[in-house]
């Protein structure tokens, strides 16, 4: 992000990451399936925010239509179409297999932590800088790698929403009578 | 002055989003709350790329993240197919009750 101050960056980095935590930690402990989705996609828009802080716009702007919009959408939409609004449980009673699950998962937390603060940056420098980004475009860079470089990956990714369409409808129909 | 933000707080921000979206998925009972948590968890993969990407100077990293949302959407899609269509066979989304196989 060129042309703001590095103590605005650091605010903005700060309270995005904070709300990102806090609305993650709603998401997780709410009750209600509807406002665990609600919190989820706060969380999604301070994700976005955070990758307009590492230069990556055209990313922000598809986390926001694609996460917050298309995704969450179709969440809540199954939410309601199932009628589970009051119908979840999240167990108030202590149950050991919840704690030890817990527990476990605060070892992987340990690890990924030591790895995030021993691992060396030994990657290959490439050549996108944010100047030149600025320089360029961001979506323009991305667009000129998805379609050169990445062309056959880019292919593949469009069979599978394809395939993904087709299994969507395929399984969510209605059994027609022939088939009873 | 302040130094620019390190790479390592976004690292450590991803870790704990995905750690919330582990322990989500390991002690929710709700399969449509379990798949919230996987989004949040592949999230925080995504964050944890982005910053690679722009620490490097490459836009792999970004490309990564467009073929991570292209599984994702595709895994809703077939992903709410598939619990609407249990729940019209057993009338819930609780996973301890998809015992089907058990016989």
């Amino acid at each position: 992000m060129i042309g703001i101050g590095l103590g605005f960056k650091w605010f903005i980095f700060v309270v995005m990451a904070l709300t990102a935590v806090g609305s993650s930690l709603m998401m997780v402990t709410r009750k209600n399936p509807i406002h665990s989705a609600l919190w989820l996609i706060v969380t999604f828009f301070s994700v976005a925010v955070l990758y307009v802080t590492l230069n990556a716009t055209f990313i922000a702007v598809a986390q926001v239509m694609v996460y917050a919009g298309a995704i969450m959408m179709l969440v809540l939409f199954v939410i309601m179409l199932i009628h589970l609004e009051w119908g979840a449980q999240w167990g108030r009673k202590k149950s050991f297999p919840k704690f030890i699950g817990g527990f476990i998962t605060l070892i992987l937390f340990v690890q990924i932590l030591a790895g995030v603060y021993t691992y060396s940056d030994a990657g290959q420098h490439g050549i996108y800088t944010a100047q030149k980004l600025a320089e360029i475009g961001n979506t323009r860079a991305v667009g000129a790698l998805l379609y050169g470089k990445y062309a056959f990956a880019f292919e593949v990714a469009s069979i599978l929403l394809l395939v993904g369409i087709v299994g969507a409808v395929l399984l969510a129909r209605k059994r027609n009578e022939q088939e009873r | 002055m302040l130094p620019d933000i390190p790479q390592d707080l976004y690292y450590l921000l991803s870790a704990v989003l995905f750690t919330i979206g582990a322990i989500g998925v390991i002690t929710r009972r709700n399969a449509i709350v379990i798949f919230m948590c996987i989004e949040l968890m592949l999230n925080a993969a995504n964050l944890s790329l982005i910053t690679s990407g722009n620490f490097l100077n490459s836009l792999d990293g970004t490309i990564f993240v467009i073929f991570i949302m292209a599984v994702a959407a595709a895994e809703a899609a077939v992903g709410l197919a598939i619990f609407v269509l249990i729940f019209r066979l057993k009338g819930t989304v609780h996973v301890d009750d998809f015992n089907l196989l058990k016989g």
